[in-house]
């Protein structure tokens, strides 16, 4: 449980957020587990908390209220806006038995289209300033470059799409990016049903729902893969590049910038970074020394497309993020039912604060 | 206070339990009527037998409430979180092997491994507008191992028995389940895909790490184990 001092934090932080013009708001501890459940599929149980409603179905006891929050925004509210809450979300920790599994998460959520990069620096300097003196070191990073890169590969759209499926998950990414290139051959099963005169030899009956047209369909996809050229090296080495990007912030635009004279397709995206740095150097970050790494936040919740941040604890490496944030228009349009519109925010947790001794 | 061992009450595992630590000059067995749940050993003074349906066996374990227990890796593992800080596994005992596979309908041709199944998922979802549903009771394993295979787009369905008839019944696209012989799996027109099994289980004998321990118990614990040549 919440202690007394974090849960006073936690109202004071967002009594911070709301002096700066956000509006307080507020969503249920039960939420339906279908939306949770369709946008992060089922690793989201392992995860949060699901829970069976004889007459409502399954419920799910809030993993976090940016998505009830996108969810009330897309349904009636007016643009721009800014909201703040408080409130404890729940998670399973299994793999981390000794974390908590009910913890207080005050957030700062921004939904603007005017300068989503002004935006994008607006919350992070927003999380910062809240966060005080606590000494916590900020990482930073970029998935809109890589998927940038991605979407800029000159390859089949079947291909393109795959990376983009598995842009969060680094090790699948890789081994498709291997194929695709042609580092790993063909498996051998699959070069023997391609090759086989009659694929369906010995198939036996047809059962459940996947018809054997949806098969047929995907075995004409895997014929058109294998006759799809292999990736070019230079655009293998150009992702490889790009996700070892570790740097400090004005390095990083340097490397980065260099890489998109080049690759032309990463110039849109490194201009965003480049208008973020200047955003956030005007509401005093110091970017000299803020580090970047393009590969941050890929293996972390899926809704993030854009800008992420965290602030860690330093010495406590065993501490989660004490504060972390993000772009996620991807998930507007999701949730929007048609509609969307560019979103950042972020959460900071009042109690690790507490542990780390910050000064309330 | 004596040693406890838990043991599977009933069937081929128990029978070829008692075969095993008989072996090894500890006997094993029931008493009273046929339907009591009551035991002896003998071969060793301070250890007394406690039946368990297998199932129970990892949370009698974790708990501290045996100090040895006889149960599948497989219930361990899915069961228990962290279980190698909660038992230690002593000795695989070499029966009850069943390995927990991923299967799917023979007519899948196209799909053989998980980056197959992963392909097939994607598409399917596309098509009928949800996840392809994959029946198990083993939640935790299996999410596990489809997210190291880095598998989207899939639900697992719970499916406490009869599993193998959930594709047919059209509440699964494909299932997990234990097999030994791949005899129930071929009948209902499955196969089991080409990669490693989740897990390759068998009865194996585990030590509890929370068991209390007092110089007595500590004391029959090695003097069990030496007999068993552990």
């Amino acid at each position: 449980m919440s202690s007394r001092a974090a849960r006073d934090r936690a109202f004071a932080l967002r009594g911070g957020f709301e002096a700066e013009g956000a509006r307080v708001v507020d969503c249920e501890i039960l939420q339906p587990a279908e939306t949770l459940l369709d946008l992060y599929g089922e690793d989201i149980r392992a995860r949060a908390y699901v829970t069976q409603d004889p007459g409502r179905g399954e419920r799910m006891l809030r993993p976090d209220f940016t998505v009830p929050v996108v969810q009330m925004h897309m349904a009636h509210g007016a643009e721009p806006a800014r909201y703040t809450y408080a409130g404890e979300v729940f998670r399973r920790q299994e793999d981390f038995p000794g974390r908590a599994s009910e913890y207080l998460q005050v957030g700062y959520e921004v939904f603007d289209r005017a300068d989503p990069d002004a935006a994008d620096a607006e919350v992070f300097a927003a999380i910062r300033g809240a966060l005080g003196s606590a000494p916590l070191r900020a990482a930073t990073g970029d998935i809109g470059i890589l998927k940038a890169a991605v979407a800029g590969l000159e390859t089949s759209e079947a291909r393109r799409r795959a990376l983009m499926r598995h842009i969060w998950r680094p090790r699948r990414f890789r081994a498709l990016i291997n194929r695709f290139s042609g580092k790993t051959p063909m498996p051998e099963a699959r070069a023997a049903l391609l090759a086989a005169e009659d694929p369906f030899d010995g198939a036996g009956p047809e059962i459940g729902l996947r018809s054997r047209a949806e098969v047929e369909a995907r075995i004409a996809t895997l014929r058109a893969e294998a006759e799809t050229p292999p990736l070019a090296q230079s655009e293998v080495e150009m992702i490889d590049e790009l996700l070892g990007v570790s740097e400090t912030c004005p390095y990083a635009l340097d490397h980065l910038k260099h890489l998109a004279m080049d690759f032309p397709v990463l110039r849109a995206a490194v201009g965003r970074f480049e208008r973020r740095c200047a955003a956030l150097e005007a509401r005093g970050v110091d970017v000299a020394t803020l580090d970047f790494e393009a590969a941050y936040g890929r293996s972390s919740m899926e809704y993030y497309d854009g800008f992420v941040f965290g602030f860690y604890a330093e010495g406590r490496p065993d501490l989660p993020p004490v504060a972390t944030g993000g772009r996620y228009d991807a998930l507007t349009e999701r949730l929007g039912q048609g509609a969307s519109i560019p979103a950042v925010g972020g959460v900071i947790r009042p109690d690790l604060l507490d542990e780390i001794g910050a000064a309330a | 206070m004596s040693v406890k061992l838990g043991v599977p009450s009933k069937g081929r595992l128990m029978e070829k339990t008692f075969d095993w630590f008989g072996q090894r000059g500890i006997t094993l067995e029931r008493t009273g009527s046929e339907r009591e749940y009551a035991a002896r050993v003998t071969g060793i003074e301070g250890v007394s037998l406690v039946l368990l349906a297998a199932g129970e066996i990892p949370r009698e374990l974790a708990a501290g409430r045996i100090h040895l227990g006889v149960t599948g890796t497989d219930l361990v593992h899915e069961k228990l979180v962290q279980w190698d800080q909660k038992v230690e596994a002593l000795a695989e005992l070499g029966f009850g092997h069943a390995d927990l596979i991923l299967a799917v309908p023979q007519s899948w041709v196209d799909v053989t491994t998980l980056d197959d199944l992963d392909g097939a998922a994607a598409a399917f979802r596309a098509e009928h507008g949800f996840r392809m549903r994959i029946a198990t009771k083993y939640h935790r394993l299996v999410r596990h191992y489809l997210r190291d295979g880095g598998v989207a787009d899939y639900a697992l369905v719970d499916s406490q028995g009869a599993t193998e008839g959930t594709v047919k019944n059209l509440t699964a696209e494909a299932i997990a389940d234990i097999t030994s012989t791949g005899e129930t799996l071929r009948a209902n027109h499955l196969r089991v895909l080409s990669d490693e099994p989740i897990l390759r289980s068998q009865a194996t004998l585990f030590r509890s790490r929370t068991a209390e321990k007092s110089a007595e118990t500590r004391e029959t614990l090695r003097e069990l184990l030496a007999k068993l040549d552990l």
